[in-house]
């Protein structure tokens, strides 16, 4: 079974074609290439992703001059019909600058740039995105980013943890990120926002195949593996 | 008309930035800096009938994000 799957791209994405290789890699077919500028998205898609990178060199702040982008009203109005949205990394920060999903990504508490492998543990499979793996899996996956430090207000912290919208959390402390969040959902279940990057860790090459039960769960779930 | 919008991290929020620059401070032997936060200034050149409204819309949409920042705007001339 196939899907139609689309990668946007902002000037700065980096990570765009590696997602890209991902989603056919569990799908066999290439995803649509999306560019920042296109008013429009493809007819009747199934999934899309937005890349990690530096859209826009950062500038204001991580995202922000992307979620203000063209395309991404176009993205808004297709994640408010339920076609599922994937942000990792640069585009977890591109989601909660378009207020697609709640709290915002700041600098590191650290402060340095971390590029390493994190550990993660699967907090809920109430979404299609994390349908291939079991709840309490332990999973390792890489991050690299230097805004990760998810940040939201208690009360939104507590409405994401009642709500079961916290997907995926640090098992170890990784970037000051509050209650160990790595990624968030929506209200609806359609939208994540992660970090970590499932789609460097696809392949035995990369070190580690943890990424790719990301991928088949949400194309099991959407069109039947 | 020009406008500058003073944008800053709300209380409580950490500022790993400040944080740094206040060592640095203290490494160059300035002692009594108790707190650093830093912000960012923000100029624009605006049509001078560029109302209060839209100067709080152009704040909210972009220039801040309200969940991590205040911001103040000041009409300069």
């Amino acid at each position: 079974m196939s899907w139609r799957a689309a990668v946007i791209t902002f000037p700065g994405s980096n990570c765009d074609r590696d997602m890209a290789v991902a989603l056919e890699r569990v799908s066999g077919a290439a995803p649509i290439r999306v560019w920042h500028g296109d008013a429009d998205l493809p007819d009747r898609l199934d999934f899309i992703a937005l890349p990690g990178g530096f859209s826009y060199g950062d500038y204001l702040r991580s995202g922000a001059m992307a979620a203000v982008s063209p395309i991404m009203r176009a993205v808004a109005a297709a994640a408010g019909r339920g076609v599922p949205v994937l942000g990792v990394c640069n585009g977890f920060q591109v989601l909660t600058e378009a207020r697609l999903l709640p709290g915002a990504l700041l600098r590191n508490a650290g402060q340095n740039f971390i590029c390493r492998d994190v550990r993660l543990r699967v907090e809920t499979t109430q979404s299609l995105f994390i349908a291939g793996y079991e709840s309490g899996q332990e999973i390792a996956i890489p991050v690299a980013h230097h805004d990760g430090n998810y940040f939201a207000d208690e009360s939104t912290l507590d409405r994401l943890e009642g709500e079961g919208r916290v997907a995926l959390r640090y098992l170890d402390e990784c970037n000051g990120s509050r209650r160990d969040i790595a990624g968030v959902l929506n209200e609806a279940g359609n939208v994540l926002g992660m970090m970590p990057h499932p789609e460097r860790a696809i392949d035995p090459a990369h070190g580690g195949t943890d990424g790719l039960a990301l991928f088949q769960g949400a194309l099991g779930a959407l069109v039947g593996a | 008309m020009k406008v500058r919008v003073h944008v800053s991290l709300k209380p409580g929020v950490l500022d790993p930035q400040g944080r740094a620059v206040h060592h640095a401070l203290e490494g160059l032997g300035f002692g009594g800096v108790s707190d650093v936060r830093v912000g960012r200034s923000i100029e624009l050149d605006v049509a001078d009938a560029t109302s209060d409204a839209q100067l709080k819309e152009m704040c909210e949409k972009l220039l801040a994000n309200t969940v991590i920042e205040n911001y103040r705007i000041e009409r300069v001339a």
